[in-house]
């Protein structure tokens, strides 16, 4: 079992680097260019698969993965 | 008094750390950050650094070490835990202080003198200074940005755990002396309890005149001071 964990910083959150993207996009001619927010995606190889597993995911991905004083993360699961 | 002070793969302030406490009369040890046990030590310092660097988010693999599970019990026996820059970062990410830090609203690393106003003197780590004293010590960070949400800000306000703001030089909180946006000039907090403190700036860094300062031994006296046989050295 593979997991993808997208990992973006929360709203309320100040994203420098999301503004500096956008001022870029502005400079390459996409004018209308609104908010962008710079996260990040982890592609994990689990190894294996089960319901305990998958708990034990959403805990990495509370405690190592993100941190939700900031982020917020989304977990998908691929066979 | 003992003083531990944590190594980390990246830490890279620890000889200051040592240098510093040493210098002010404390008997100082390295701890590696495979060890299972701080016994013995009265006060722990988390240095600043690049621990394991800086890899998923600054403090976020190092919260896993070894040595921050002797860190929490420490922590919540009383015993007095001091982060520093990275060491702050740590102490964040491992719910020992409220908040996280993030990158600075410039996106440069900053690394220069800055302005701090003491909020309060009733704690550990301040009480040789004087409510509304500014201390002149240098930060050197690309994730120095403090965040927190507003309800718990107004919690740690209202607790009195705010102990330095950036500042102006004369003491006043604008935004021009906020070097990298924290939410309320917020550059150093401790916990509820008032035995876990982390801040941004470098107090070991401003503790020799050759250095271009002293007044980072405010903080140190403090801490020393608060320890059974501080044996301060006049200075």
């Amino acid at each position: 079992m593979r997991a993808i964990v997208t990992v973006m910083p929360k709203q309320s959150v100040l994203d420098p680097q999301g503004v500096a993207v956008r001022d870029a996009m502005h400079h390459l001619g996409l004018e209308n260019t609104g908010l962008v927010r710079v996260g990040k995606i982890m592609e994990i190889d689990l190894g294996a698969s089960g319901p305990e597993i998958e708990g034990k995911l959403h805990e990495a991905c509370r405690d190592l993965l993100s941190n939700p004083v900031i982020e917020d993360y989304r977990l998908e699961l691929e066979p | 008094m003992r003083a531990a002070v944590l190594r980390f793969p990246g830490s890279n302030c620890d000889q200051d750390c040592h240098l510093a406490l040493d210098f002010l009369g404390a008997d100082v040890h390295y701890v590696w950050h495979k060890e299972e046990s701080l016994d013995g030590f009265d006060l722990i310092v988390v240095p600043g650094g690049f621990s394991y660097g800086d890899y998923l988010r600054c403090g976020a693999i190092a919260r896993f070490s070894p040595v921050m599970r002797a860190v929490v019990r420490a922590a919540n026996e009383g015993r007095l835990v001091l982060g520093i820059c990275n060491g702050f970062q740590i102490l964040c990410e491992a719910r020992l202080l409220p908040g996280a830090l993030v990158r600075n609203r410039s996106l440069h690393f900053l690394c220069q003198d800055v302005h701090l106003r003491v909020e309060t003197a009733a704690t550990p780590f301040t009480r040789a200074c004087t409510p509304g004293q500014v201390l002149k010590i240098p930060i050197a960070h690309g994730e120095g940005c403090y965040f927190a949400d507003d309800a718990t800000l107004d919690e740690i306000e209202a607790n009195d755990q705010v102990l330095v703001r950036y500042c102006a030089p004369d003491g006043s909180l604008t935004d021009g002396a906020n070097p990298n946006g924290s939410r309320r000039s917020i550059a150093g907090v401790c916990n509820r309890e008032r035995n876990v403190f982390g801040l941004m700036p470098h107090p070991e860094r401003a503790c020799e005149p050759v250095l271009g300062g002293t007044d980072g031994r405010f903080l140190l006296r403090s801490l020393l001071e608060s320890l059974p046989n501080p044996g301060i050295h006049a200075a």
